[in-house]
């Protein structure tokens, strides 16, 4: 493979370009410019794509060629800027205490303003496909960035909690007729649970064999949901789950329904922007408990685990509480994510739950910069939002032909992110980690500043 | 004097392959010992089999009169004994102040009045708190792991090689600061060293370790005079 030119060498950038479409070509070309179709006789003809094909090929062109004369030297004079101020925080770690009340703000106001831009009934879309889709990932990318952003354990099953979560609110809000806030911290306990349960015995494992244990754990979890039918009715699933009522007031059209009690005209509105508060409310809740762990002895082991472990046993760290901690909080938050999801679907089914859904959440913590909550808020908006934005884009229809679906492309979209991201920030979008203890002044240590750092 | 650390008999196996073969050593109150010898005699062994990671599979560790030879390796870290281990594994992404505390780990209650004293001896880390531990120079790197041990308040403190891959007068440096440590707060010191010249010129007694056994023990100066030391572990050793 060439690497990549050094500057100003223009006409080298232009060949490597050059080669990198030779390479695509002949990737694509099996994958793209062919195609095997029935006709009406039933008989397979093969029908070629060229045109489509040779999008690729430029886009991976003009790909190559935008790194070449743009990011690899802009890189390079970072790196070397950054070799010259060592030891100063990175312009990335103030950017994220500057940026996190922005998010907020903007977060709390953004079904007003959805309402205010777009009418009612055309912001029911924006809160329902945006809002709370993005949030509920949010929430799912704080509790796995626990797990492996804080505390290093590479889990590739945490889709399991999210489906414990989302079977605990189902089955007992039908069973037993409780209500979805009771049956939240319910949801969350037994997710949390099961967290213990898979904690046990990968305690001794890391890295790899972790990973592979965990998202063996995830696919159980997904077998036993479609096996057990009498208990979860299989890949049917289970529906008309209990909504959560507004303190008792139901969303519906009855006289007791929240419009009629409240003598507002009828829309579906009211409930997806409740439902947005109710995931907005329990996203920022995981951040702070997750900002308050990170300066409390525990929050402080979690890290040091990850950076390792046979120093903090030597420390005196119960490094098998640590991990079990760690597990069953992050199981935690991805059990009331569950809850709610399914209160917010009413109905759920093992297709919901699966690999697929891991990885994304994997994909929005290894993105965001493990550890960082904002990278995490960032990384999902981009990912949720932009799969999402996908089926807007109408547009596309008028250049690529009417069959073009562009939600088709949405994995594709997916691996173009991930690869641009990793090239331009190989340690995520928020690499540099926030001290847990901070310094008033450096240099001096005053009694105040050492009170600071009390454990 | 009754000895604050004792081991008898101790042998430590990695699978079917010993590695310790039955170890007497004896650390007393107040006092630096020093075990020296080639590389892979076993003296980092020694130094983890104290912490229970590897366990001895027979013989036995006591500490301050207790038997340790069982307990899980963070509960014997909090009995106040204290390790800088071999190649120093202070937490790099974390910063130099987080390092610290984590030193506290072991014990309840503030950090600040320890905070302060450990500063006082290495000032140098003073001027780096908010720096990331991976940034440091080796030097400051092996003083960060020493001031981390100290953070704990240890009575016993376990140094394996803390002048590896340093400049001789930050080496220096480093010896001055156990010897003020054992002379003014009485800490005791399990020193390992392979640059016996100068850990033997600072120990009170030291021990050599030989492919996993004691083979000759006295004081810091018999063993300095002693001829198969110093063609051994001296001639060319010495700076
Ligand atoms: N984790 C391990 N697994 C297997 N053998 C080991 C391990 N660590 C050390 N050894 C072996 O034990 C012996 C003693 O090693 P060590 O205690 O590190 O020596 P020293 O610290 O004196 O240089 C060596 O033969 C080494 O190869
Ligand atoms: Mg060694």
């Amino acid at each position: 493979m060439a690497t990549a030119p050094a500057k100003n060498d223009i006409a080298g950038a232009f060949k490597d370009a050059g080669f990198w479409a030779l390479v695509a070509l002949g990737l694509f070309l099996p994958l793209i410019g062919f195609r095997a179709v029935q006709d009406i006789h039933n008989e397979l003809t093969l029908e070629t794509r060229w045109p489509l094909l040779f999008a690729f090929v430029a886009i991976v062109a003009a790909g190559r060629l935008l790194h070449n004369l743009l990011i690899a030297p802009w890189r390079e004079r970072r790196r070397v800027a950054a070799r010259a101020a060592v030891g100063a925080p990175h312009w990335s770690a103030r950017l994220g205490s500057v940026l996190a009340p922005l998010f907020i703000g903007f977060a709390l106001a953004y079904p007003a303003i959805a309402v205010w831009l777009a009418g009612a009934g055309g912001a029911v879309k924006w809160i329902d496909n945006f809002g709370i889709q993005i949030l509920i990932y949010v929430m799912l990318g704080f509790g796995l960035n626990i797990v492996v952003g804080l505390a290093g354990l590479l889990d590739l099953g945490y889709v399991a909690f999210y489906a414990v979560g989302a079977y605990s609110y189902a089955l007992l809000a039908q069973t037993f007729g409780f209500s979805f806030f009771m049956l939240l911290p319910v949801a969350g306990i037994l997710a949390a649970f099961w967290g213990m349960m898979l904690g046990f015995p990968v305690l001794r494992l890391r890295g790899d064999y972790l990973a592979i244990v965990t998202l063996a754990f995830g696919e159980i979890i997904r077998l036993v949901l479609i096996n057990w039918v009498p208990v979860t009715n299989g890949y049917a699933g289970i529906a008309s789950i209990p909504r959560p009522t507004f303190f008792g007031i139901p969303f519906n059209a009855s006289d007791e329904g929240f419009a009629a009690v409240f003598g507002l005209p009828l829309s579906p509105i009211y409930r997806l922007v409740f439902l947005y508060y109710i995931i907005l409310a329990l996203a920022l809740l995981n951040s702070f408990v997750t900002v308050r762990l990170r300066r409390l002895p525990v929050g402080r082991a979690w890290e040091a685990l990850r950076e390792d472990e046979i120093a903090c046993r030597s420390l005196g760290i119960n490094t098998t509480n640590t991990k079990l901690t760690a597990f069953a909080i992050g199981a935690g938050f991805g059990g009331f994510a569950g809850a709610f999801f399914a209160a917010r679907q009413g109905f759920i089914s093992p297709e919901s739950f699966t690999f697929m859904e891991s990885a994304t959440i994997l994909s929005i913590v290894v993105l965001g910069g493990m550890g960082s909550q904002i990278g995490v808020a960032i990384a999902a908006i981009a990912m949720i939002g932009g799969t999402e934005a996908l089926r807007e884009l109408d547009v596309l229809k008028e250049v690529f032909g009417n069959d073009f679906d562009p939600t088709q492309y949405r994995m594709l979209l997916f691996g173009f992110a991930m690869v641009l991201i990793m090239v331009v920030r190989p340690r995520g979008l928020i690499a540099a980690r926030e001290a847990s203890v901070h310094l008033a002044a450096r240099k001096k240590i005053s009694g105040a500043l050492v009170r600071e750092g009390r454990g | 004097m009754t000895s604050l650390l004792c081991l008898r008999g101790v042998k430590t196996y990695y699978g079917n392959i010993i590695a310790l073969r039955g170890i007497d050593v004896d650390v007393r109150e107040g006092e630096i010992v020093t075990l020296i010898g080639a590389n892979g005699a076993g003296k980092s062994t020694l130094m983890m089999t104290i912490f229970g990671n590897p366990r001895a599979r027979e013989g036995s560790i006591r500490f301050a009169g207790r038997d340790i030879t069982g307990l899980p390796t963070h509960e014997i870290a909090r009995l106040r004994i204290a390790q800088s281990p071999e190649g120093r594994r202070i937490f790099p992404r974390m910063t130099v102040m987080e390092n610290l505390q984590m030193g506290a780990a072991v014990r309840d209650g503030g950090t600040a009045a320890d905070l302060k004293r450990v500063l006082s001896l290495f000032p140098r880390l003073a001027d780096r708190l908010s720096q990331r531990g991976g940034t440091l120079s080796g030097g400051e790197q092996q003083m960060l792991a020493i001031a981390r041990a100290l953070m704990g308040r240890p009575r016993l403190l376990l140094l394996d090689e803390p002048s590896l891959g340093l400049a001789p007068i930050i080496a220096r440096q480093i010896f001055d600061i156990i010897r003020i440590l054992n002379e003014r707060d009485g800490l005791s010191v399990l020193l390992v060293e392979q640059n016996a010249y100068h850990a033997l010129r600072l120990a009170h007694r030291g021990y050599v370790i030989v492919n996993g056994a004691i083979t000759i023990s006295g004081t810091g100066h018999e063993l300095l005079a002693r001829p198969e030391v110093r063609a051994a572990y001296l001639e060319g050793g010495r700076r």
